[in-house]
This record gives structure tokens, sequence and C-alpha cells, in this order.
């Protein structure tokens, strides 16, 4: 792979998570002030001694955004992980193996997806102790339901290629054939969906906030922080916007450099449409 | 007399991609001229490449799929049709030039009655009322000899042959009374026997509306039948243009003369047949409880030795070699494979019954994995059957790419960049890396270009030479089988209708199948089609 092939496109993508991956490594050194520390008025515009503002309870943005970087991305992208090993693998046996597994398996995702994913999650989290991983597991089952979906679709097509089953001929085992002959070919899809459920896991991460389930205060993270601050849009203060739009920065960030690791395996690679 | 269709130095040209992403301009057709008189027939003629459906299309004032037409001039009846505008184009496609595509299946949507889908383009052009283009299209479907003229067109894509599909599409096209047809290899995808009909249905309609046609071709055999002048095209160059009689009779370039005898492979039938290295004995089977696909099927394959297996789409022969490796157990009868029966589940035998018996596609694009590097696919059989890691395997791969004619440089490449002849030759080395006794060859050649094909053939021929490996070859040419067969079965509904030796099984007395099989084989020769058809009219009772 060369640099110079890189899209001026991919560049601003992998510029932005980088920089959000920074903040959120980095965000004792570079947050001005703390996460908790009440430094001034509430919702003060933004000024050289504040760049951002403050926010609901005069705690500056800039800083808690920066210490938010690190809840928001951690939890999201654990989720999406853990979803995506969970989806892949249950999608694949199921797609390889067919017959009663993948009956089974596929039933019981449609009986998943059959409850609302928000009063799922609402019941399963009341009822359990709240900590950290607990969130991440069931955002990451929830979530997994629709990589199952994708990838099991994905799955029977290229499961039925000759190469597939050249290799079951050759005698091949389960594993082999998933991991080695069908994800390669799966991947550029897969890639894709990866982009869209990480930015729906922001985003559900802070509808659980928002619901007070999700990241507890004071704890900073970017969706607590649009409710605690979307009261001030009523008097036009705007400090919700910012983090609103440090989300959609980073929904459009990931989506612009998976477009273009799917466009690049997909060409060089010979992939179907390359 | 004016020529109807004149091309002047047509030139073509495309993007292709270079490996970093950055786009490069090729020129795919390099300044080609013809003309066309009407009611005469040009027949382009060329290897996948050539650029002969490019040219068709030109015809049109149409490049597909990002392709643009550079320079030249395309002139219908004196006017240049490239150089109109969107309106007039679209005024000349469908009414006075017309295209019939290879794969009419894919042509036709499935969810219209044939009969408003021949007359919809007449129709939109305004040409005809809707009771006159109906009756025109009957009387079409009557002249290329569809059933039930009248009625034919109530029926929906589904419900009817390919061949007649073929017709169909065929019909569409001269429904609006065109000066100009393009034919796209419009008998590739049809069965001999089928393909015999189709294209004496399109010559009668040709010689009985009068129309021009361009006929796109890479059988020189077909398009000596229909065609009055055939051009003869590599890497977007005439290399020929002639009568059809001189092309074929007399022809005057080198590539032409490899086109015409493009068959030099060949080997006497081996005469002890006895030792059967495989034996299957009165075979049955079909997919789960759908109607049984082989019945009663019984052959051998002597060591060392091809059994040719011949026979029409849907006559049982790839199920067969589905049964062979265990992908679909039997439902009655055994197969014997080097005196032991071999159990009739692929998850019952051992690896060992499984190394020996190896498969090759017909398609080898989707037969190698697009993901894995040349060394991946072949080392991988090395590495499960023999175990062999690190440099041992690294050299016997390229031990492999040597014997199967590629050399070195290959190892590293992703089956996207190679043709598609080293494709198949990276399946086939693949099956050799297994060290197998018996490979099963599954219409291997027949996806490929006439030349590649035949260097793919005498590679498997020379490997046989030197490794002393069984071939089951499945194929539906003739020509192949007379080339490289020991022994041939002949497969119609599944049932086995002829088995012997060759040169046994290929001559009279003949049953009535494997006759009609034979006589439908084109021939290189002009008048072979009208030949053909009246021996099958004499042998069929004058029907």
């Amino acid at each position: 792979m060369r640099l110079r092939s890189i899209p001026p496109s991919a560049w601003i993508g992998m510029a932005g998570i980088a920089l959000a991956f920074v903040a959120a490594l980095f965000a004792p050194v570079l947050a001005p002030y703390g996460e908790r520390e009440i430094v001034g008025a509430v919702w003060e515009p933004m000024g050289p001694e504040h760049w951002l503002g403050t926010d609901n309870l005069g705690r500056d943005l800039l800083s808690r955004l920066i210490f938010g970087a690190q809840t928001t991305l951690f939890v999201a992208l654990a989720a999406s992980i853990l979803s995506f090993a969970i989806g892949i693998c249950l999608s694949f046996v199921a797609a390889v193996t067919r017959g009663i597994v993948d009956q089974g398996l596929s039933r019981l995702n449609d009986l998943m997806m059959s409850i609302p994913t928000l009063i799922f999650a609402l019941v399963v989290l009341a009822a359990l102790p709240q900590k950290l991983w607990i969130l991440i597991l069931v955002m990451a089952i929830l979530d997994s339901t629709r990589v199952f979906r994708l990838g099991r679709a994905v799955a029977v097509d290229i499961a039925v290629m000759d190469f597939v089953e050249a290799a079951r001929l050759r005698g091949e085992g389960t594993i082999w054939i998933i991991f080695r002959e069908i994800l390669p070919n799966a991947l550029s899809p897969l890639l894709a969906e990866f982009g869209l459920r990480f930015a729906f896991a922001v985003l559900f991460l802070s509808t659980l906030s928002f619901l007070g389930l999700g990241i507890q205060p004071p704890q900073a993270d970017w969706g607590g922080m649009v409710k605690d601050n979307s009261d001030g849009i009523i008097f036009g203060v705007p400090a919700a916007l910012i983090p609103g739009g440090a989300i959609a920065a980073l929904a459009v960030c990931v989506n612009i450099v998976v477009d273009w690791l799917l466009h690049r395996t997909s060409s060089l690679k010979g992939g179907r449409d390359g | 007399m004016a020529d109807l269709l004149e091309v002047r130095d047509l030139k073509i040209g495309a993007h292709a991609y270079e490996e970093d992403g950055s786009r490069r301009e090729i020129e795919i057709v390099k300044g080609i001229s013809f003309d066309l008189e009407k009611g005469r027939v040009l027949g382009l003629i060329g290897e996948s490449g050539a650029g002969k459906s490019t040219i068709g299309l030109a015809a049109l004032a149409y490049g597909r799929g990002g392709v643009t037409i550079t320079g030249g001039q395309v002139r219908l009846d004196g006017e240049d049709i490239l150089a109109l505008s969107p309106r007039g184009i679209g005024r000349v496609r469908g009414a006075r030039v017309c295209y019939v595509a290879q794969s009419a299946a894919a042509a036709f949507n499935p969810a219209h009655k044939l009969g408003d889908q021949v007359i919809e383009g007449t129709l939109r052009h305004g040409i005809m009322s809707k009771s006159e283009a109906r009756a025109r299209a009957a009387e079409l479907f009557g002249i290329l000899g569809l059933p039930d003229p009248e009625t034919f067109g109530n029926r929906y894509p589904h419900q009817v042959s390919g061949g007649q599909l073929q017709r169909a599409m065929t019909a569409m096209a001269l429904c609006p009374r065109p000066d100009l047809i393009v034919f796209d290899e419009p008998t590739t995808a049809l069965d001999v026997t089928t393909q015999i009909d189709v294209l004496a249905a399109i010559k009668r309609a040709i010689e009985e509306t009068g129309t021009a046609a361009l006929y796109i071709t890479h059988d020189l055999a077909v398009v000596a039948q229909v065609a009055d002048d055939i051009m003869v095209l590599r890497h977007g160059e005439t290399v020929e243009y002639g009568p059809t009689r001189q092309i074929i009779e007399a022809p005057e370039e080198g590539y032409t003369r490899a086109l015409v005898d493009v068959r030099t492979t060949s080997k006497p039938a081996a005469t002890d047949q006895s030792g059967a290295l495989l034996r299957l004995e009165g075979i049955s089977a079909s997919y789960g409880s759908g109607p049984q696909v082989l019945t009663d099927v019984s052959l051998h394959v002597p060591r060392g030795q091809t059994l040719a297996i011949v026979g029409e789409s849907g006559s049982g022969k790839s199920t067969l070699a589905r049964v062979i490796t265990g992908l679909l157990p039997q439902s009655a009868g055994t197969v014997t494979f080097d005196g032991e029966t071999l159990p009739p589940r692929l998850a019952q035998r051992s690896k060992d019954q499984l190394r020996q018996i190896q498969l090759i596609y017909q398609m080898a694009d989707t037969a190698v994995n697009p993901r894995h590097t040349v060394a991946q696919i072949i080392g991988r059989p090395l590495r499960f059957y023999h175990g062999m890691r690190g440099k041992a395997r690294r050299e016997r791969v390229q031990e492999l790419l040597d014997q199967i004619e590629m050399g070195q440089g290959f190892a590293d490449r992703y089956p996207a960049e190679l043709s598609g002849g080293q494709k198949q030759r990276v399946a086939i080395a693949r099956a050799l890396a297994a060290g197998p006794e018996l490979i099963l060859c599954d219409e291997p050649t027949s996806a490929l270009d006439p030349l590649v094909a035949e260097g793919i053939l005498s590679l498997l021929m020379r490997l046989q030479k030197e490794t002393g490996v069984s071939y089951v070859f499945i194929t539906h040419d003739i020509a192949i089988v007379r080339a490289i067969a020991d022994s041939v079965a002949v497969m119609l509904n599944g049932r086995l209708q002829r088995f012997g030796p060759r040169d046994e099984a290929l001559s009279p007395p003949f049953d009535d199948y494997t006759d009609l099989l034979l006589k439908s084989v084109p021939e290189m020769k002009e008048g072979w089609l009208e030949e053909a058809l009246s021996s099958r009219r004499i042998a069929s009772g004058g029907q």
C-alpha cells in the first residue's frame, strides 16, 4: 500500500478518528480543567477563558468533551467489536452448517429482533447491577442480532461458491471454511456495516445515558452531554450542539474511512465487483 | 448499391485501473472499417477481449460500461449515427438497429408475458399499432418455428425453454422491421442439439425478412453457416476480412488458420480397457425428495485413462460427478475405487480417500478463492494432505507452477490478476498438489476461448502421461471427446445411453440420441446446416 494512493477524504476521516483517540488517551494532559470541576457560571459563551463555553452546571465544555471521548469511544468500540465477534461467528456457523442449527439460531435471532431494542435494554439494564462491562455486553448482544442478519445473508451467498465446495471436498473442517474461505470474502460488506453500527452504538449509548441507564453522571460522555445541555436550546444556548456535533463528526469520519477501505479491498484483491 | 452500414476507422477506448488505483486510457478497438449491404450477414469472430461485442454495440452507437467511442464513423444509410443527439440515437436504437443478446434468460423480464415484451419496442417507437404488432409477432414466431405462434406470446419467460427464449428474442429484434440486427453470441449458451434449431431459425428469419445482420461469435463453425462475409478480430484489430468460403477454406493469416484447425491435440484410444480404477454400479440419485436425476448408471474408468461423459445440460452428467465425490450420496448402487467400496457420504470418507479423487470446475473464477494468493491456493492441499510447510512447500508450489507451464512470478498473485486460462491452470495445479489417482473434470474448457481451451487440454494430456492420473472428463463438446477420450459414456435424462471404448461408441450403428448429438455438432464448412437439417428430417420420417 502506498501512502500517495490514499484519497484526501480518507485522510480527513483518519485524522478525525485519530484526534478522538488522542483526546481519549491523553485526556488528563490535554484537558484545561477537570472533568467534574465547576469553573464558571452556567452556560457561559465561548471565550478565551473557556474555548467552548461552559455547561449547565458551569463545567468547562471542552474539558468534558475530551474526557467524554474516553467513555464514548471505549464503550461504543468495545460494544461494536464484541457484537461483530458474536454476530459473525454465529451467522457463519448457521450459514455453513445449515439445517437445524441454522433454523435454531435464525429463529432465536428473529425472536430477539422482534422485541424493541430499547425496551429490551431498559429491562435488562434495570435488573442487572450498573457496571460498565454489563452495559457493553448488553449493547453488544442487542447489536449482534443485526450483524447476524447481514452476516448470514452474505455467508450463504459465499458458501455455495465452488471454492467452498472444493474446500469441503478436500476434507477441511468448519473452522477453516468459516475463517479462511468465507470470512475474507465477506469482509467488504461487514466492514461497511461496522462503520454504521459503530455510529449507532455511540447514539444508543447516549440514548441509554439520557434515560439514566448508560453512563452515570458526573462521568462525562458525549450523549449524556447532549442531554444535560439540551434545555439550553430553548434559551438560545448552543452548548448541546457541540457534543452533538462531535458525535456526528466521528460517525462521518468512521464512515469515510470504511468507504475507502471497502473500495480498496474490493478493487485490489478481486472482490466480486472489482 | 449503397451500403447500409459503413464503419470507418472506428476507435473505441476504455479506462483501465493500475494496481495503485491510477487510471489509464487504453484503446480496445483500433481503427476498424467494414461495409455491410442490405440483406447481407457479416460475422465478427475472435476470442474474448478481441473487441467484437464492443464493435457490435457501436453499431447502436452505444459504449458499454465506461467504454467510449473515441474516433471514426458509423454511418447508417449515409448518416453518421455517432454524431446524433441522444434523442436521435433513441430513434435509431430498437427501431432501425436491433440487438439480440447472448443470454435471453437474463434479457427478458420474468414478470411480463413474452408477447408484450416482444412488441414493446415497436410500440414505443410508434412503428405499428398494437394489433399490427401482435400480428407481426405471431408471424415471426411462425417463421422462427416456435410452437403455437398465435398464443406463444401469452406465455411467461419461465414457461418456455432456453432455445425458444432465444428465438423469442430474435422475434423481438425483428418486430419493428429493422434494417440491421446485431446478434451477440445468440447460440453460445445453448446445447448443441438446440443450437442447430436456433441457428436454422435465425438464418431463415434473416432470409425471409431481408434484414442485414452483424453476427458475433467465437465459434467459426457456427458463423460459417450464417454469414456471407467474415471478419476475424484480435486485440481490437482486423486480422482478416473476406468472404466466408475464403476464410474457412483458404485462410491467409496464421491466426485465422489457428482458429480453423484449432483441434490439434489428439491421441489414440487405449486398447486395453480392463482393470478399473473407478467402477460405478447401478447408481441412482436424486436431490432431496425431488425427481430421480440419475437412474441405474454403471460404468468404469481404467487406471491412467480418460472417460468422457457427454450429454446436454440436465442429462445428469454433473450429478454423476457429485456422486463420485460424495457431495451427493447415491440412493442406490455402489462406487468402487481401487478395489474398495467408497462410503456414499463425504463425511464418512477418510482423508486419503478424499485425496485420491480431485475435482476441476467449469468456472475457474469461482473455483479459486479470490482472496487467496496462488501460493496459498496450491499450497493448501500440500499442507493438508502431506503436511508440507515452509521452504519445502514453497519449492513444491513452484514445481507445480512449472508443471502447469506458468513458471516464475505467479506465486504471490491473486486470482483477479490472472487470465481465465491461467486461473484454470491454477485449479489444475491445486488438484495435482493432492497427488490424486483420479481427477474429475467438469467442463473445464467450456468457459474458455478455443485456443486457450486447447492449451488446457494438451496440458491435461501431458500431465496424464507424466503422472498416470485418470480422468473423468465431463463435456458437451464431441470434438473434445474425439480428441482425448479412451472411453465414452453418453447420457440422456439421467440414463446411460451408450458406453464403451471411444472408437466403438462413436461409430455406427448409433442409437437415435447419439446420432442426433453427433449430427448437431457444427462442422466448419458452408452448407453444413442444411445438410444436417435435411438428414435429420429424413431420419425422423419427414416431419
